[in-house]
């Protein structure tokens, strides 16, 4: 008896360091593919990333194919693997598609997906790691109990502040040159000189609220505005900055 | 307990030297142990400005390598007790100093009793610029009225507030003041140029003077003369104002506002 167990003893380290499987959910991110046309798209992606260098950081991603709906179209898979990588997109597999893109894929190493049945808008997920800040320092940023990335010092020129999967508050001023993006909505309570991206990853519903509108560029879920194109009348009032019809609407209120 | 403040703006040309002298000799003239460090390596000038470029031996850089020895590079002012300047080599790359040297010398200077370490930061955002700011307890950050001063110094109290020593160690952090130069009380009451409330608005840091733009600073870097050391100047008051809020005292601002000609001085076109 005293045996087996010494036995048992000596053996449970060694299987317990060589691996284990379980079953996790991931929340991942999910590039629809349009155009497999790997010149447009390049361009296309230089024009996106321009506003937001920082978005991506080796963030994992599911390519689905399903909005292409024509299964005969050849798509270079190694090609747009390579491309969207370099923007900081890891491809880990796709869905939807025809039986030869399926087939083509798999040659890739890309795994196959379910083609997911889910709304189109799916819920983001709440903030599941630490959101990125570039060039702003740690001790300003406090995460609040609901998620949310909170700023408490004014965003100075040359600073960019990402906050991943929430939405971004910030009790100060976002000042000219410097740039705020937010996967949800951005609420600044002192005055937007610089940039600021809301919905930046797919939030048509995202809105951005300033209590002093004096912005160099404001987007919603890519839709933009620059400087040239905002009212004159706005400029220095309390606005809110969101998306009707897909037309990117600036009212003021207050 | 010596303190590091260093007197940075970005944007090139706007006063930092002439402030770092002013200030450096203001501290001095109140019985501190003051030196003065010029970070530009290789674009020197605050020997200049201090009046000992005559008598520059051995420089930063020479200290930083283990060419020289502290003592021997720090050059004693002729004019106050205790200040002393570490001029920044001419012929020196940028590159020779390090962060390590930096600490070196910073080190040394404390365990010489030194009260106050001002480091004449030069433009830019480069390495030079990071390295004078690096290990700073107190910042003064020098703008004119004019927006790109004014964006070049938000980048500054940006990088102040996150690649610092005291930033990147968690540590209270470096504590900021504006100083407005080149201010002009006419320009301004004709609008031409920012207001003091403009600049603090954006800035949002407090601020610690206003040195009016005056002719008495250029004789003064001509006579390699710090301009505080003008008592009868508009600038060199402003500086000393400026040096007194430093040390926690509280004064009023100054030269603010256009002068009325008094009626003599009309008559006689003074």
């Amino acid at each position: 008896m005293n045996a087996t167990q010494n036995n048992e003893d000596m053996d449970a380290p060694a299987s317990k360091s060589s691996f284990q499987l379980k079953r996790r959910a991931h929340n991942l991110m999910v590039f629809e593919l349009h155009n497999p046309n790997i010149v447009q798209l390049a361009l296309r992606l230089k024009d996106h990333m321009a506003q937001a260098p920082a978005l991506f950081k080796n963030t994992p991603a599911v390519l689905d194919l399903g909005p292409l709906e024509d299964g005969f179209k050849v798509v270079d898979f190694p090609a747009l693997s390579s491309l969207l990588d370099n923007h900081g997109l890891t491809i880990v597999g796709i869905c939807g598609g025809s039986e030869a893109q399926r087939i083509a894929a798999t040659r890739a190493r890309l795994a196959l997906f379910p083609s997911t049945p889910a709304p189109a808008q799916a819920p983001l997920p709440p903030a599941e790691e630490a959101p990125t800040t570039q060039s702003a320092p740690p001790a300003e940023t406090t995460g609040d109990t609901l998620g949310n990335l909170l700023l408490r010092q004014p965003v100075r020129a040359g600073q960019q502040v990402y906050a991943r999967g929430v939405s971004l508050v910030i009790e100060a001023s976002v000042n000219e040159g410097a740039e705020v993006i937010a996967d949800g909505d951005i609420h600044i309570y002192g005055a937007l000189r610089g940039r600021a991206l809301a919905g930046a990853r797919g939030r048509q519903d995202a809105r951005i609220w300033c209590q002093h509108l004096d912005a160099e560029l404001v987007s919603i879920n890519g839709i933009y505005r620059t400087r040239d194109s905002i009212d004159t009348h706005l400029i220095g009032k309390p606005a809110v900055i969101e998306i009707q019809q897909d037309k990117l609407v600036i009212r003021s209120f207050g | 307990m010596s303190k590091v403040l260093v007197v940075t703006s970005g944007k090139g040309g706007v006063g930092k030297t002439t402030t770092s002298a002013s200030i450096a000799t203001g501290l001095a003239q109140r019985g501190f142990k003051v030196a003065v460090i010029d970070f530009d390596v290789g674009l020197r000038n605050l020997d200049l400005i201090m009046g000992v470029e005559r008598r520059v031996v051995y420089d930063l850089v020479n200290v930083v390598q283990g060419e020289a020895n502290l003592s021997q590079a720090l050059i004693k002012d002729k004019r106050i007790e205790n200040l002393y300047v570490l001029a920044a080599s001419q012929t020196k790359d940028k590159d020779a100093l390090t962060e390590e040297g930096v600490k070196k010398v910073l080190d040394s200077l404390k365990d010489d009793n030194f009260d106050y370490v001002v480091c004449d930061s030069p433009a830019g955002i480069e390495k030079g610029a990071q390295l004078a700011m690096y290990f700073a307890d107190e910042a003064v950050v020098v703008s004119n009225p004019e927006v790109s001063s004014v964006r070049d110094a938000d980048r500054m109290l940006g990088l102040l507030a996150s690649k610092s020593y005291r930033a990147v160690n968690n540590q209270t952090p470096i504590k900021q003041h504006l100083l407005v130069t080149r201010y002009s009380p006419q320009r301004a009451e004709h609008g031409e140029m920012m207001s003091i409330e403009d600049m603090l608005e954006i800035l949002a840091v407090p601020l610690v003077g206003v040195i009016p733009e005056s002719s008495a600073v250029l004789n003064a870097s001509n006579a390699g003369q710090p301009v505080i050391l003008d008592k009868e100047s508009d600038a060199g008051q402003a500086y000393s104002d400026t040096v007194d809020r430093l040390l926690g005292q509280d004064k009023p601002l100054r030269f603010l506002t256009v002068e009325k000609k008094g009626f003599f001085s009309r008559l006689f076109g003074g």
